[in-house]
């Protein structure tokens, strides 16, 4: 990596795979290698599976509050059905929404704009990784109709369970599970192939590392440490869907094998899977930050290499999972203090985001208010994990909805707060029209306020003992009695569900009738604004590949009148 | 808000609460919970104001002043490393010394041990000092230590009883330990905390806390046979359940029906509740469950066997006799 820093080697970028002449009409948009037309693959494949994971949870939730009804829209919720509609909704989330929407997307759409570069550097790769995706979505989809029903192993999968029928009472639908899972991986691999190569070979000439803005340095972060703790899991993968089919036993203890070999195999790749969609949400974070508090972004180099360093410490945390699996005190010790330690990096990370605030000239438009949230919410997931850190704690906290709030706190900013900022943000350049600024503020608030509503009341329900998984409390008369909270909460949600069709209004509105973008409606300094909105195939005129001359982030420079300054000018 | 709830969660009408803890293991726990809370109210509240105060402070006006570069500050930049930091080691020091006391086996000698088995979706204990296998309920003395053994007979489940212990997972093909010592007398609510399949919603049970002297009274009639059957009907069920299927999965001492499949059902009519704490021990819950046992707790691993209602009721009056 350390070299990589001189080079902007022209001669890397091969025009293979870059004829002008691809596929027409609408095979344009399935068959191509576009690197635009892969992320919007990505971009509304993923935004339906949103939809899908959320209106899971808005069944399930439904049951909760009003145990037996028949759910308007889905009908009465079986104990298995609900186990299954959990299950797959974290599986949708992480797998299927956050990880495409926030690597896929806008990895593919960013980083060749924003090095400067016409394409990825293997765009057949790139296609391919798209089909891959594209087929495991299907396959997560088809195994809810299967006989027996969709997988209702949670979303961890821990075996036994997960590895016999007779357990889960769902052998076809957690083998598809299984399957469609470890596809998505093997496409994100392929994926992330293209985001590191194309960073580091194809930037545009004078671009040096510390030019490249950070969203892309996280983007590719990311996709390393993705790569790097993945692997351990495919072979767990591989070895569950054995026991599943052909009767092997790595994980059934009467054959010899250990279910807690799959909880190490599970976390060692879960836990940084964590920092995986984190960072490109950061990334997207600060470069709005950036832009909307007219500052160069405070300690450009602090925030990389603390970002590496959270990467690094992200696999030395994993059996925090395993506090309460009876694991030595030893261990947990070491586990814990790694973990505590890990949120120092974090803190880190929030300081720079209000020090670059500082002093700044900050606009509230939409997509401001939604990086800004992004902050703000995240905080109270990273300050409830101390007390899950804190394995003490964690012995009571373990498994109830205190860690379901907590986790919440963070994936949901990661995957839907991080998402709407990009996609309010990066709009114009995608479509080449402007977004509705008041609608987009409604819609944002109708968004962020119930979302505390929801996740608030769960808190409350954790410390008070309720656990997870649990499709009707009405059998615990102690928990029965906190029943309020969890009809709040469900009410929220529905509210929020509605305020989404706001945003539907408004993309489609926009991008059938909003103002003609111009190329750099933010006045922003990366590449990505120098080009046509949207940027034509190739991006750039093949002769007029953009030349940089600085850093990201040169806002209000004291040298000049303007108060931006775009990478490409020449001095 | 969120703190006002929290005050009412505490209160005594959430049994299941562990923030009034009734052992030695939950106390710690608690007494830990605390420390950490206020930490985390300060951090949480200051950086949030923080942010906040920047945000409102620095906010585009016409005509205002151009922003200015900041440069990095040493002194900050320390400053706001070393802050979490501490925090982090105040929060630290608490835990580790929590951990080498609730993880370390039980130092009293006297130590009781208790087995308890999860299956799917029930619990087994078993005292092998007193000779006693029971299901779904445990009797356990006040002020001497329970050294719990936890294993499991298929999938993971675990153990949590939060105002006296736990949670700790039950891991198929390990033992692992948890101890306590409950520090007075009551019925304490628990359940399976992880996730262990469609019927984990209800895998609860009871561990009831005795006076010294009740539990040795309870350890002599559990130790012994059921009590001798004195009505007709509940003759007549013994025989119902001696000709059906029951006989296969369940143990009744004494008698021909020697199951292992299910719950032992030995003294099942001195039992509070059945199916795993799902149900109040009750002669027309009894019924119910006998007759449509996959209606009241779906899933589990009860079949519904076909009787006549007579028979229902004559099964429901013989196992509440047995006592
Ligand atoms: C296939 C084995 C099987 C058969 C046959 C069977 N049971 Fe059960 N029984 C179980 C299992 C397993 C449970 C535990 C269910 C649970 O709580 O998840 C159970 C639970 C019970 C309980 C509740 C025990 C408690 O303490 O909670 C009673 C009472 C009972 N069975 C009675 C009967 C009677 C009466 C019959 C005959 C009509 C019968 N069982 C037949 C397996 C069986
Ligand atoms: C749209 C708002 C959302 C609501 C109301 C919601 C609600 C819930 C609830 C209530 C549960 C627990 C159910 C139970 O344990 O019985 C749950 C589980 C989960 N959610 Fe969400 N969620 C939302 C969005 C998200 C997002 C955006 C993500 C991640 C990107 C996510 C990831 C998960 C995961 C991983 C689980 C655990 C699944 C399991 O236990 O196997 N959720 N959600
Ligand atoms: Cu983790
Ligand atoms: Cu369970």
């Amino acid at each position: 990596m350390a070299d990589a820093s001189v080079t902007t080697v022209e001669g890397a970028v091969e025009h293979h795979a870059h004829e002008h002449h691809g596929p027409q009409g609408i095979l344009k948009y399935i068959w191509s290698t576009d690197h635009k037309i892969i992320a919007m693959q990505y971009l509304f494949t993923g935004l339906f599976m949103g939809l899908v994971g959320g209106l899971m949870a808005y069944v399930f939730r439904m049951q909760l509050a009003f145990p037996g009804i028949s759910v308007p829209g889905f009908g009465v919720v079986s104990p298995h059905e609900y186990n299954a509609l959990v299950t797959n909704h974290g599986s949708i989330m992480i797998f299927w929404v956050a990880m495409p929407v926030l690597i896929a997307a806008f990895g593919n759409f960013l980083i060749p704009l924003m090095v400067g570069a016409d394409d990825m550097v293997f765009p057949k790769i790139n296609r391919l990784s798209y089909q891959v995706f594209f087929v495991s979505a299907v396959l997560i989809l088809a195994s809810l109709f299967v006989e027996g029903g969709g997988f209702g192993g949670a979303w961890t999968a821990y075996p036994p369970l997960s590895a016999q029928g007779d357990y889960n009472l769902s052998s076809l639908g957690a083998t598809l599970w299984l399957i469609a899972v470890a596809l998505e991986f093997i496409a994100f691999l392929l994926g992330g192939i293209n985001f590191i190569t194309t960073m580091m070979n194809s930037r545009a000439p004078g671009m040096k590392a510390y030019d490249i803005p950070l969203v892309c340095w996280m983007i590719v972060i990311a996709s390393i440490l993705f790569m790097l703790s993945v692997g351990p899991l495919i072979a767990g993968a591989i070895m569950l869907l054995f026991d599943q089919t052909i009767g092997t036993g790595f994980f059934d203890p009467a054959r010899g094998g250990d279910p807690i070999l799959w909880q190490h195999l599970f976390w060692f790749f879960g836990h940084p899977e964590v920092y995986v969609v984190l960072l490109p949400a950061l990334g997207i974070t600060i470069d709005i930050v950036a832009t909307f508090s007219r500052k160069k972004v405070f300690g450009y180099k602090i925030m990389l290499y603390t970002v590496v360093a959270t990467g690094v410490l992200s696999f030395f945390v994993w059996a925090h999972h395993q506090f309460i699996a009876g694991i030595d005190p030893r261990m947990a010790n070491v586990f814990m203090v790694t973990t505590l330690l890990i949120s120092v990096p974090i803190a880190e990370l929030c300081f720079v985001v209000i020090a670059t605030l500082y002093g700044g000239s900050i606009t509230l438009n939409t997509p401001m208010l939604w990086a800004l949230a992004f902050m703000a919410e995240f905080l109270l997931g990273g300050v409830t994990g101390i007390f899950l850190g804190a394995t003490g704690a964690d012995i009571y906290l373990h498994d109830t909805y205190f860690v379901l709030a907590h986790f919440h706190y963070t994936f949901f900013p990661i995957a839907i707060i991080g998402t709407f900022a990009a996609l309010t943000y990066w709009f114009p350049k995608m479509f080449g029209r402007m977004m509705n600024d008041t609608l987009g503020k409604i819609h944002f608030w109708g968004t962020i306020i119930p979302f505390n509503f929801i996740f608030i009341p769960l808190f409350v329900l954790g410390l008070g003992g309720q656990h997870r998984r649990i499709y009707d409390f009405q059998n615990f008369p102690e928990l029965a009695a906190m029943q309020p909270f969890r009809v709040f909460a469900t009410m929220s949600l529905i509210v929020m569900l509605l305020f989404q069709l706001v945003f539907f209004y408004n993309f489609i509105q926009s991008l059938r009738k909003g103002p003609k973008a111009e190329r750099n409606p933010w006045k922003a300094n990366t590449l990505e604004w120098t080009t046509e909105s949207p940027p034509p195939h190739g991006n750039w005129p093949p002769d007029q590949l953009p030349r940089v001359y600085r850093g990201p982030y040169e806002y209000a420079h004291p040298d000049r009148e303007e108060d931006y300054w775009p990478q490409n000018l020449p001095a | 808000m969120g703190l006002v709830a929290l005050q009412g969660c505490s209160g005594d009408s959430y049994p299941q609460s562990a923030m009034h803890p009734s052992s030695d293991f939950a106390t710690r726990l608690d007494d830990l919970f605390d420390q950490i809370f206020w930490w985390a109210v300060g951090v949480f509240v200051v950086v949030e104001a923080v942010l906040i105060y920047v945000i409102v402070r620095f906010r585009e006006r016409p005509g205002g002043p151009r922003p200015q570069e900041i440069h990095g500050h040493v002194l900050m930049e320390i400053g706001w490393t070393l802050a979490p930091a501490l925090i982090l080691v105040a929060i630290a020091i608490p835990t580790i010394q929590t951990i080498f006391v609730v993880d370390r086996p039980p130092t009293d000698e006297n130590a009781l041990v208790v087995e308890a088995i999860g299956r799917q979706w029930w619990w087994e204990f078993r005292y092998p000092e007193l000779g006693i296998v029971t299901a779904n309920e445990a009797h356990i003395p006040v002020g001497r230590t329970i050294d719990l053994r936890l294993r499991s007979a298929d999938v993971l489940h675990s153990f949590w009883v939060p105002k006296l212990g736990g949670k700790r997972d039950l891991v198929p093909g390990r033992e692992n330990q948890l101890w306590f010592t409950a520090d007075s007398a009551g019925v304490y609510w628990g359940q399976c905390a992880e996730y262990c399949g469609t019927a984990h919603a209800w895998m609860g049970m009871r561990v009831i806390a005795d006076e010294p002297a009740d539990f040795e009274a309870w350890v002599a009639s559990e130790g012994a046979d059921a009590v001798a059957l004195t009505q007709p009907a509940e003759r007549a069920g013994q025989a119902v359940f001696m000709s059906n299927a029951c006989v296969s999965c369940h143990r009744i001492q004494g008698t021909a029906a020697v199951g292992v499949f299910g719950p032992d059902l030995t003294h099942f009519g001195s039992r509070l509740t059945l199916g795993a704490g799902v149900l109040e021990n009750t002669e027309a819950n009894l019924i119910r469950w006998i007759d449509s046992t996959q209606h009241v707790k779906p899933g589990n691993l009860m079949p519904e066997v076909q009787l006549s209602d007579q028979q229902v009721a004559q099964l429901a009056a013989y196992l509440r006799a047995l006592r």
